[in-house]
């Protein structure tokens, strides 16, 4: 859970620093692709684990 | 390869959605399973256009803000107040209640009508997806004044991407469940993130800047050639009929009959204030730096996000148009079913996905995508009506509920009269009035309430001995 939770904030987070003039748009594209995959990849083995 | 096949085939045939009983108690599903369906469900590839379409029509800032604001709490209460205390009392789809009023016959017509307009609207989320899949082939993307295919490529994208969203349809209600529960929590997260990404590019780099570059650079009043101009109340009903369908229609008790509590009709806040309010403005804002940048030759949701967050966002748009084509595919299925409970639900929903695909070639169904949404709210809307004035007003008025049932009749003549007679008067307040389409909904209720306790008054003024 605590990857998944770490993929979301790699999507949220960059995007705000770009707002703040910290990050370019470039690299804020990476960070949230990570967070995406990071996301994708961890979530499965925990959400939907009651029913599945 | 035949057995596999044929085990794949057993497999599908028994998939049981309990179309014609109640949903026993132990399937019924808790809170959380609407709350992620409802999020993922209406964060949704269409919410890549809506937003864009509000810029096109020239909403202000503050009429787009106020308006979805009320618009969407008026949907919620809908939900709960209306949808979700009729699916928990009855616990079976909305097409079998439906048959139990109106009889088999009508029903048969009026779930030939709801599938199309279900397909035609997942149609629009797979077309939408398709414009993110197209991006690494270089695909001439459709524009604002499109509504034939215009490429090879683009019809070949689009049968590419239904084909995919149709097999994981085919599975089923907890296949498109876990589906969505999955892409919930980051779908918004992505809309957010871009639109933010963006915002330096107008001019915003503190929130203090926002709303001043809001009025000036995104929501700016002005409307676009072939547009027409939007106010406050468009977008107010515009938010609140979006899925009139689904809620005032009632079609949203094929869902909420799983419910534990009519209480969870409240949980549609989420698909709201998460799809219908932040990612709506979220897309306003990325459609905004698009036309700065590119003009608006051409109108791909796809291209924007990619250009905001690069290939997540791209990610974002097929999914989010994945998350809400499976659930309506699924809904058409239903529908189309309807017409013959003998057909297995799988091979229906097949050949819906069939349709759907086609249809979404057609650009017309995202660049008309306000219009449609509009008119599919309306056409469905009035035996929503019917079957709130079936259970509640009916009996108290000392008349029979589900005439068609007790009488055996196949075709109640009360409801097809309330339906066709409230489409009827409605056209004409648009022809002969000039009320658009976005207004018509909410006369329309009260005139199908009034017309289907008139005429069935009339209708069962000799029927006398209850039958059961």
């Amino acid at each position: 859970m605590a990857l998944s939770a770490t993929g979301l904030l790699l999507t949220l987070i960059p995007s705000i620093l770009v707002v703040t003039g910290h990050l370019d748009l470039a690299t804020h594209q990476s960070w949230m692709l990570g967070g995406t995959l990071l996301w994708f990849i961890s979530a499965p083995f925990w959400m939907n684990k009651k029913t599945g | 390869m035949a057995t596999t096949s044929s085990k794949l085939v057993q497999q599908l045939d028994a998939v049981n959605e309990y179309e014609r009983e109640p949903i026993p108690p132990g399937k019924r599903k808790g809170l959380g399973s609407f709350i992620g369906m409802y999020a993922g469900e209406h964060t949704a590839g269409t919410e890549f256009v809506i937003g864009p379409l509000f810029v096109a029509h020239g909403v202000s800032a503050p009429d787009l803000v106020w308006g979805l604001l009320i618009g969407n709490l008026l949907a919620v209460l809908s939900w709960a107040l209306i949808c979700a205390p009729i699916a928990v009392r009855t616990r079976v789809t909305l097409y079998f209640q439906l048959e139990k009023i109106c009889g088999s016959t009508l029903v048969k017509g009026y779930n030939l009508v709801n599938g199309v307009m279900f397909c035609f609207l997942a149609g629009s989320m797979i077309a939408v997806s398709a414009t993110a899949v197209g991006i690494p082939f270089d695909i001439a993307m459709p524009g604002l004044g499109d509504l034939y295919p215009n490429s090879l490529g683009w019809v070949l994208t689009v049968l590419a991407v239904g084909a995919v969203v149709t097999l994981i349809a085919i599975r089923g209600y907890e296949q498109v469940s876990r589906f969505a529960n999955l892409a919930a929590p980051w779908m918004p997260l992505v809309f957010i993130a871009s639109a933010l990404a963006v915002l330096p590019e107008l001019g915003v780099h503190s929130w203090r800047d926002f709303w001043p570059q809001a009025e000036a650079e995104i929501w700016t009043g002005v409307v676009q050639e072939g547009q027409s101009k939007f106010t406050f109340w468009h977008v107010m009903f515009f938010a609140w009929f979006a899925n009139m369908a689904m809620h005032i229609g009632l079609a949203d008790m094929s869902v909420l009959r799983y419910a534990r509590k009519w209480q969870y009709g409240f949980s549609s806040a989420t698909g709201m204030y998460v799809g219908h309010f932040i990612a709506w403005l979220a897309s306003g804002i990325l459609y905004a730096v698009w036309l700065q940048k590119f003009g608006n030759a051409e109108f791909a949701p796809g291209k924007i996000a990619y250009y905001a967050a690069g290939l997540a966002g791209a990610a974002c748009v097929v999914i989010a148009g994945w998350t809400t084509a499976n659930p309506t595919i699924y809904r058409a299925g239903l529908a189309f079913q309807a017409l013959n409970p003998r057909w297995k639900t799988w091979k229906v929903t097949l050949v819906t996905g069939l349709v759907t695909t086609l249809a979404a070639c057609f650009p017309a169904l995202v660049m008309k995508l306000l219009d449609f949404v509009a008119l599919y709210g309306l056409l469905l809307m009035p035996m929503g009506a019917v079957i709130v004035m079936d259970l509640y007003v009916l009996p108290r008025l000392g008349m029979q509920d589900e005439y068609a049932r007790r009488t055996q009749s196949r075709f109640n003549v009360a409801a097809a009269v309330t339906w066709l007679g409230t489409l009827l008067v409605c056209l004409l307040l648009n022809f002969t009035q000039g009320i658009e389409i976005f207004f018509l909904g909410l006369p329309g209720w009260f005139i199908a309430a009034l017309l289907y306790v008139g005429i069935s008054k009339w209708q069962q003024r000799n029927l006398r001995a209850p039958a059961v």
